[in-house]
C-alpha cells in the first residue's frame, strides 16, 4: 500500500487527495519512506526536509478538513535541485563554496511552490553550480541511474531527474542552461521541459548564465509536467527577464493532445540535428516515433537550419562568459566558505578570495570561469565572444525560418543513451557535446520538450519537442499525443520496464 | 587561430581570482586549447553585418513599480554570514602591505 501511493502520477495523486483516499501527510511520508528505502544507492538527494515537508502537509489536511478551498496540487510532493534557494533549508549548488549556507529567503518559484500548498520533500543532486551533463561534477558524490545504477542519469539535474524516475517524488524543479532538464531526463525514461525564456522566474535560482538559464518542471509523464508548469510560470517583477504575460493553458494542452489526432500539425526535422555521432538505436527509435505522428496525422517536413552546427561554439563560449562574471560574487567576503592562504601570503581581502574560489570551486566550474575570463578578455573579445553572439543571430533566424514552414521541431534529445559513471570525466570535449541538440533552444530562449522514445539495449532514449517562444503549449499537445500512442504500444510508462531498485534493509 | 600558453593560464586565472596549483595549470592549459580550437570556428561563419544577439527575447527600459520593499532583516543576513560586526561583514584587510 505505501508502495503503490508513490505510483501515482502528480495529476492522479491530487485526485486522491482531493477525494480523501490518500491524505497529504500519507502522500509526504510514503515518499519520505521510499526515500529511506532507495536513496542510499541512487543519491539523488543532498537534503531531506521531511520535517517541513510533513508541516506542510498537515496544515493541507487541517485546511481540506475544515473546507478550504485549495489550490489543484495542495499536498502533492516536490523535489527542488539545490541550486534554487530554500528559505530554512540549505542550498549549496553542489558546492564546497556554499556547503552549508541556509539562504534567508525562498527563489520566486519555491514561494509559487508554498502557494500552490505543495510539500517540498528536500533539494537534489546536480553538477557543481549545475555545470556539467552527468552529475559527476557534484562536490558531494555521484547520483546513480535508475535503470543501471553504474550508469550517469545525466545532467546537471540528475538528482531531480533520478527522484522521479524512482518514486523518490512524482515531481521535481530542474533548471536548464544548455540542456540540464532535457538531457536527465533522456537518460532516465522521464519528463522534462525548458519553458520559453522569460516564462519562469529566476529571482532566488542560483545564476549561472542568465542570458540562457531557465528554471522548468520535471516528471513522469507530460501532462504532470503541464501542471506543474502552470504553478511555476507567471510575471516575477522580481526577474527583469519575466514575460509580463497571463500564463496560458498548459493542461488543458495536455489533456486535449491525449486524447486528439494530429491533423494539420506541421512537424519538422532538422537535418542537422540527426546526423553524425547519434547512436544508431536512439535514432531508430526516433524514426519510429516520427512515423506514429505521421500515423496520427502530423505532416512530418525535412528542413535544414545550417548554422546549427556552430550553435555548440557560440554556446562554449557565451556559457562560459557569463559564467565568469556571475561567479565573480563567491569571494569569501560575506557568506559560504572562506579560506585564508597558508603560503605565506599576507591574508588581505585579494588573497583569501583567490585561495577560497582554489579550495571552493571544483574542477569544471573552474575550468569555465577561467575560459570565460579569456574569452572576455582583451584582443579576444571579438574573436571570441563578439562572433558567438553574432552566431546566435543567426540560429535564431534559423528557428524563424523553420517555425515560418512548421508547428514544432523535432529531434532525439541526446545523441547516445546514459554512459558509465566516469567514462567521459577524463574526456571534456566529449562530455561537451553531449548537449548537441538541446543547445539551440537555449541560445534562442524557444521552449523544448524530452519525454521517454523507447529502448536502446536496455536503457531510455529521449524525443525532443521545440516550439517557437511563448507557444510552450504546443510542446504540452504534441508531446501527450505522442505519449498515448507510445504507451498504447508499451503497455504502459516506459518507466514500467525500469529495473525494480533493491530496497534497504 | 590563438593558442593559450601556460604564462598566459597563469594571469587569467590570476584575473579570474582563483589559486590554481602546478597541476591544475598544466592540466587547464592543455584543455583549454582543445576547446577553443573546437570553438574557434565561430567566426568563419559570421559576416559584419550580423548583429549580436545578447538575450533571446529582446527587452528594453524594464523597470518595476518605484515601491519600497522591505529588505531581508540583517539578523537573518548575520546568521549566514562568514564573519558580522555591528551591521555589517567583517572582511580582511583590503590593501596590502605595499
Amino acid at each position: 500500500m505505501v508502495v503503490s501511493n508513490t505510483r501515482f502520477t502528480a495529476a492522479e495523486l491530487a485526485t486522491q487527495l482531493k477525494i480523501g483516499t490518500v491524505s497529504a501527510v500519507e502522500a509526504v511520508q510514503c515518499h519520505l519512506d521510499r526515500i529511506d528505502d532507495v536513496d542510499g544507492d541512487l543519491h539523488a538527494f543532498l537534503h531531506v526536509s521531511a520535517e517541513e515537508a510533513l508541516a506542510t502537509a498537515r496544515e493541507v489536511d487541517k485546511d481540506r478538513a475544515a473546507g478550504v478551498d485549495l489550490p489543484p496540487l495542495a499536498g502533492v510532493p516536490i523535489a527542488v535541485k539545490d541550486l534554487i534557494c530554500t528559505k530554512g533549508i540549505p542550498t549549496t549548488a553542489a558546492s564546497r563554496i556554499l556547503e552549508g549556507w541556509i539562504p534567508p529567503y525562498d527563489a520566486s518559484i519555491v514561494r509559487n511552490i508554498k502557494a500552490a500548498r505543495m510539500p517540498i520533500l528536500g533539494k537534489t543532486n546536480l553538477d557543481e553550480f549545475a555545470m556539467g551533463s552527468s552529475t559527476e561534477h557534484s562536490a558531494f558524490g555521484d547520483t546513480h541511474n535508475p535503470w543501471d545504477l553504474d550508469r550517469i542519469p545525466g545532467g546537471s539535474g540528475g538528482g531531480s531527474a533520478v527522484a522521479v524516475a524512482s518514486y523518490e517524488a512524482p515531481l521535481a524543479i530542474g533548471t536548464d542552461t544548455g540542456g540540464s532538464i532535457r538531457g536527465p531526463a533522456a537518460f532516465t525514461g522521464t519528463v522534462g521541459v525548458k519553458p520559453t525564456y522569460g516564462s519562469v522566474s529566476r529571482y532566488g535560482c542560483i545564476a549561472m548564465a542568465s542570458s540562457l538559464d531557465q528554471a522548468g518542471p520535471v516528471a513522469r509523464n507530460v501532462l504532470d509536467t503541464a501542471l506543474l508548469h502552470e504553478v511555476l510560470a507567471g510575471y516575477d517583477p522580481r526577474d527583469s527577464t519575466s514575460i509580463n504575460e497571463p500564463v496560458p493553458a498548459y493542461a488543458d494542452a495536455a489533456v486535449h493532445g491525449a486524447t486528439q489526432d494530429l491533423k494539420g500539425v506541421k512537424v519538422g526535422v532538422v537535418l542537422e540535428m540527426v546526423g553524425n555521432g547519434f547512436q544508431p538505436g536512439v535514432l531508430a527509435r526516433f524514426y519510429e516515433s516520427l512515423t506514429k505522428l505521421q500515423n496520427m496525422g502530423a505532416e512530418v517536413v525535412n528542413l535544414s537550419c545550417p548554422s546549427f552546427p556552430f550553435a555548440f561554439d557560440a554556446y562554449y563560449l557565451i556559457m562560459p562568459a557569463e559564467v565568469s562574471s556571475n561567479l565573480a560574487r563567491y569571494d569569501g567576503m560575506r557568506y559560504g566558505l572562506r579560506v585564508e592562504p597558508t603560503d605565506g601570503r599576507p591574508v588581505t581581502a585579494e588573497s583569501v578570495t583567490m585561495a577560497t574560489r582554489g579550495q571552493g570551486f571544483g574542477e569544471e566550474v573552474k575550468r569555465r570561469i577561467i575560459l570565460g575570463t579569456y574569452a572576455l578578455s582583451a584582443g579576444y573579445y571579438d574573436a571570441f565572444y563578439g562572433s558567438a553572439q553574432q552566431v546566435r543571430t543567426l540560429i535564431q533566424r534559423d528557428f524563424a525560418a523553420a517555425f515560418d514552414q512548421v508547428d514544432v521541431l523535432v529531434s532525439p534529445t541526446t545523441p547516445t543513451t546514459a554512459f558509465k559513471l566516469g567514462e567521459k570525466l577524463d574526456d571534456v570535449l566529449a562530455m561537451y557535446l553531449g548537449d548537441v541538440a538541446t543547445i539551440p533552444a537555449n541560445l534562442a530562449g524557444v521552449p523544448a520538450l524530452s519525454m521517454p522514445n523507447g529502448i536502446d539495449a536496455g536503457l531510455p532514449t529521449g524525443f525532443q519537442i521545440i516550439a517557437p517562444a511563448k507557444e510552450d503549449a504546443r510542446l504540452y499537445r504534441v508531446g501527450a499525443a505522442l505519449e498515448a500512442a507510445l504507451e498504447h504500444q508499451w503497455g504502459g510508462p516506459l518507466l514500467d520496464q525500469a529495473p525494480e531498485l533493491t530496497v534497504a534493509e | 587561430m590563438s593558442t593559450i600558453t601556460r604564462d598566459e593560464l597563469v594571469h587569467v586565472a590570476r584575473l579570474a581570482a582563483i589559486d590554481l596549483t602546478e597541476a591544475e595549470t598544466d592540466q587547464f592549459a592543455t584543455e583549454l586549447n582543445v576547446i577553443l580550437e573546437a570553438v574557434a570556428r565561430v567566426n568563419t561563419i559570421v559576416t559584419p553585418d550580423v548583429p549580436a544577439t545578447s538575450h533571446p527575447l529582446p527587452m528594453t527600459n524594464v523597470l518595476r513599480d518605484d515601491v519600497v520593499i522591505p529588505s531581508i532583516p540583517l539578523d537573518e543576513i548575520e546568521a549566514g554570514a562568514i564573519a558580522f560586526e555591528d551591521g555589517k561583514f567583517l572582511v580582511p584587510q583590503i590593501l596590502g602591505e605595499e
